[in-house]
């Protein structure tokens, strides 16, 4: 086998020096009724890596890749080019294969990462700190949830009807433990009464702008509610490009900000792994989830950089730890912040604003399509359209002509009256005219 | 002294342990990295976008009005700033990266390639089934591989790694038991344990209630079973467990804990030892996450990502989350509507966004696929041989607490061979560093005094072990006759000297800040 270097030879040689006999008597605490042959396991043996290539090429050829179609799917995952110096820098041994920096003598350059990754987090999100990362935007909205709960001590949480509902799928299922999760309507297209049920129980409301619709949402006010009953505002953010573009969340008043980085650096993956992006007021760092870097000095006085605030943490907290959070999303984070210094203050606002051209283009387009009503009157690259068929069926026959034409809204809320003709569209700088332009015609056709 | 081929004294015999300070700060090959923020220059890009401008009228009136801060850079200035960073980091790439419990074995790169191809790469997590038949086949395929090695009929996919692989299987026991009608808030977690189980517990709702180990460092199967009763939800067991060691009793001990009527949660951290020769369904498990990045290899990405599937008994299947992936006359598609499941499934909710982590499902096929179940058996086994060996060949000059019987994948050390010479397990580790090695994992396990945790993985070969094995000697050695010179202010050639932990939690900087922010680009 290519990859285990020991010969039969120096396995003898081994077992003699454990004075074993042979490999079997080095699991003797096994008990014999647990231990169990080779054939007792029907799997394949050792292949080449020709065949094994050969074996994963095929199952990979079997989908058709967004880069294979006129494709406009977002809904929380979002198709955009990352440059070629972010894969290669990626896949370089020394931060491809360390591990979380123990010891931090010699991960420096992991460390510094974490360093840069957290400010850069902080200035996009408009918060004062931010960690060095969750698994994905969804699983840091529910720490983020449970954060208020511990910060306030009351057991609600509020969800706006606009969050994307995997998101507050994930959040019930955590945060409905020990507290109460209330969501509000859905009312795609437009901002629903959130502020009327916020009470003295509140610990926080969860409000996603861009929501799922792709419409974009007044924090402001929201906050200011929350604020005045003593509960916090939590901002989710599943496109972060839209930061390129948008008031940051903490420029109107978000306490906490939770967001999905997969839009820079990272690719599709057909749902991960992504990057959670975690970001807060300086008060509540010490409720923050998470793993930490901060700056400090070696012994001669140079700057370096540490994991800190671990008290916080599993490792040494154990059940009084703010989260069990242990393995993140470090190589991810990673690929989201070389992307981002890559394009640098300039190149993300030009990013941000290009993506909001293509989609007022692509949305004014559609909208003049027999059949076609758009329902976002604000958005930044993602709207959402009513249909005059039910969107499944829409966007099965969009895909049967080759077009990947987003997201029926009624995958991801099925039991949402209304939700069943709505069709969630996103629009990128990957797309061309020419995309567009089938785009619209295969759309005519299918709903004519 | 010996001479090189132009005549001059090729021995650095004469330069001392501290070289001239440099003028650049830089010392050869050991390059220094500003912060990106102390690079970046205003108005400069490494990506070429076309700049044009858009109208507020769709903006909602919440255009961006200041400045984010993030300054710019050109391609190559980037790639020079990474580039330096890497080269401060150790890597399995370049040596013996023994950190016990983690599992830092090779990463074969064939599995990096296929997690590119744009089949799986490049795959929106809701592009319609008919155009993702190939990525649900292969979740499929690999859910067949995680089944049949742990002889478990059910694997929930979607947790992102084992800690949360962890939540997800005690949230299927919580629901487990308020099927059953019943109430049971606690949960026995042995003193040995990772942090995140009793992390987990909590975090799940749980009390935990902590179970002591024997001498031997495997669990006091009496204790355990003294403790079970009525309000017992279920144990975590780590097997083998963190001390390196099979729990032998533990068929006994799930008896005990099904008759109790509790759970069975096993960590399944250190499956990579038994991978192919036991199958934890016949231990009498109920839920165990796999971490795919340990005994399969996913690479560890200076701390994630992960992943943690969680395989499932017949007795807790029923609850796995969603999104369920099933095969019907059309072909496989997700179930991701809990009015929608098949007969008899009640999930207790959704980990996460998506269906989990592909990009680490395609690596771990790739890994499977590639070794085998004869190659995965053989895995295991050289890494328990070396785990063995490494053992053996060092417990007469270090102190092995359990040091009489074998281990499995992974040696523990304690601090009593470094008794009376002032050196602690910190000091030994960073020794190590100087010789050229990552240190070993400390301090971890609790339950012995200043810990040494050594997992070399099958990855290495006789040469490597046989070298590192004489350069732990000689410090031992070395420690044990007082030679402190070695292990005081170690690390001495590392890209740092020790760092200060103290200063940097009590006055924590976070972020580097800048002295102004810049005014609005436009």
């Amino acid at each position: 086998m290519r990859y285990l270097p020991l010969t039969p030879n120096d396995r003898r040689a081994m077992l003699a020096k454990i004075g074993a006999p042979d490999i079997d008597s080095l699991f003797k605490d096994v008990p014999k009724e647990a231990a169990v042959s080779l054939s007792s396991f029907d799997l394949s043996d050792t292949k080449g890596e020709l065949e094994v290539e050969r074996i994963l090429s095929k199952l990979a050829a079997r989908n058709v890749a967004a880069g294979a179609a006129p494709f406009f799917c977002g809904a929380g995952a979002y198709k955009h080019h990352v440059p070629s110096a972010v894969d290669h820098l990626i896949q370089r041994s020394e931060f491809l294969t360390s591990y979380t920096p123990y010891q931090p003598e010699i991960s420096q350059g992991t460390l510094q990462v974490l360093f840069e990754f957290q400010t850069q987090v902080a200035l996009l999100t408009g918060m004062e700190v931010a960690n060095a990362s969750l698994y994905d935007g969804s699983t840091a909205t529910a720490e983020a949830v449970l954060m208020a709960q511990r910060l306030t001590r009351r057991s609600k949480a509020i969800l706006s009807g606009g969050l994307h509902p995997h998101y507050a799928e994930t959040v019930e299922t955590v945060a409905g433990l020990a507290g109460q999760v209330t969501r509000s309507p859905v009312t795609p297209g437009r901002v629903e009464d959130i502020v009327g049920l916020i009470d003295a129980e509140t610990a926080c409301v969860v409000l996603q702008s861009p929501d799922v619709f792709g419409l974009i949402r007044d924090i402001k006010p929201i906050a200011e509610a929350a604020h005045a009953r003593g509960a916090l505002l939590i901002a989710v953010v599943t496109e972060v490009v839209s930061l390129g573009l948008l008031e940051s969340p903490g420029a109107q008043g978000a306490d906490v900000v939770a967001c999905e980085g997969q839009s820079i650096g990272n690719g599709l993956n057909f749902g991960g792994p992504y990057v959670g992006l975690f970001a807060a007021k300086e008060k509540f760092l010490r409720q923050m989830p998470g793993r930490l870097c901060g700056e400090t000095v070696d012994a001669t006085g140079r700057r370096g950089f540490v994991l800190t605030l671990s008290t916080r943490e599993q490792h040494i907290r154990r059940e009084k730890a703010t989260s069990n959070i242990c393995t993140n999303s470090g190589l991810c984070a990673l690929a989201f912040s070389i992307h981002l210094s890559l394009l640098g203050e300039v190149g993300l606002t030009r990013l941000a604003r290009i993506n909001h051209a293509k989609a007022v283009s692509l949305a004014d387009r559609l909208a003049r399509v027999k059949g076609v009503e758009l329902v976002t009157p604000y958005f930044f690259n993602e709207f959402t359209l009513k249909l005059s068929k039910p969107a499944g069926d829409v966007v099965d026959a969009l895909a049967a002509q080759h077009v990947l034409g987003g997201v029926p809204a009624s995958r991801l809320m099925p039991h949402v009256s209304g939700a069943r003709d709505l069709l969630i569209v996103a629009a990128t700088e990957t797309n061309t005219d020419e995309d567009f332009a089938k785009f619209e015609q295969v759309l005519s056709e299918v709903l004519a | 002294m010996s001479m090189n081929n132009q005549g001059r004294p090729s021995q650095a015999a004469m330069v001392q342990d501290n070289e001239l300070p440099t003028i650049s700060g830089d010392r050869g090959l050991d390059l220094e990295a500003r912060l990106i923020f102390e690079l970046g220059r205003e108005g400069v890009t490494g990506v070429d976008l076309p700049d044009i401008n858009v109208d507020d009228s769709r903006l909602h009136g919440l255009r961006r009005k200041g400045a984010i801060g993030l300054l710019g850079l050109s391609e190559p200035e980037v790639i020079r700033h990474y580039v330096r960073l890497s080269r401060q980091n150790y890597a399995i790439d370049a040596g013996l990266y023994p950190l016990g419990s983690c599992t830092m074995k090779h990463n074969p790169r064939l599995n990096e390639k296929m997690a590119r191809l744009p089949g799986f790469g490049d795959l929106h997590p809701l592009a319609p089934s008919s155009v993702t038949q190939g990525a649900l086949a292969l979740i499929g395929d690999l859910m067949r591989w995680l089944t049949t090695l742990t002889g478990m009929p059910a694997v929930a996919m979607s947790p992102k790694a084992g800690a949360h692989g962890e939540l997800c299987g005690l949230l299927a026991i919580r629901a487990a038991v308020q099927a059953r009608g019943e109430h049971r808030d606690r949960i026995l977690v042995p003193e040995s344990a990772h942090g995140t189980n009793p992390a987990t517990a909590a975090f799940a709702g749980f009390v935990v209630d902590e179970v002591p180990a024997k001498p031997d460092g495997r669990v006091d199967a009496a204790a355990l079973k003294a403790k079970l009763g009525p309000d017992v939800a279920a144990i975590m067991l780590t097997n083998p467990n963190t001390c390196g060691l099979f729990e032998g009793e533990i068929i006994g001990i799930a008896k005990a804990v099904h008759e109790a009527g509790a759970y069975f949660y096993c960590d399944g951290a250190n499956f990579n030892a038994i991978a192919g020769r036991v199958r934890p369904g016949d231990l009498g498990i109920d839920a165990m996450h796999i971490n795919l990045h340990k005994t399969f290899s996913t690479p560890h990405g200076g701390g994630g990502p992960g992943a943690g599937p969680v395989v499932l008994s017949e007795r807790l299947k029923a609850y796995a989350p969603l999104p369920l992936l099933v095969a019907d006359g059309e072909g496989l598609r997700l179930v991701e509507d809990r009015a929608r499941v098949p007969d008899g499934a009640k999930p207790f909710g959704r980990m996460c966004a998506f269906h989990g982590q592909m990009g680490m499902f395609v690596r771990a096929l790739s890994y499977m696929v590639s070794h085998g179940r004869d190659g995965i058996r053989q895995a295991s086994e050289d890494a328990v041989l070396s785990a063995n060996y490494i053992l053996a060949s060092l417990k007469d000059v270090m102190s092995a607490p359990f040091g009489d019987g074998p281990c499995m994948h992974e040696a523990l050390f304690d601090d009593t061979f470094l008794e009376g010479s002032g050196i602690t397990t910190l000091d030994f580790a960073k020794a190590m560093i100087d010789e050229g090695y990552h240190p070993m994992t400390m301090y971890f396990p609790l339950v012995v005094h200043g810990a040494m945790l050594i997992e070399p993985t099958e990855s290495e070969s006789k040469e490597s072990l046989d070298r590192f094995i004489t350069v732990l000697r000689g410090l031992a050695e070395d420690a044990k006759a007082g030679r402190r010179e070695r292990f005081e202010g170690a690390p001495r050639y590392a890209p740092r000297r020790r760092l200060d932990e103290t200063a940097a939690a009590r006055k924590p900087i976070l972020r580097w800040k800048p002295s102004a922010l810049p005014e609005a680009a436009e």
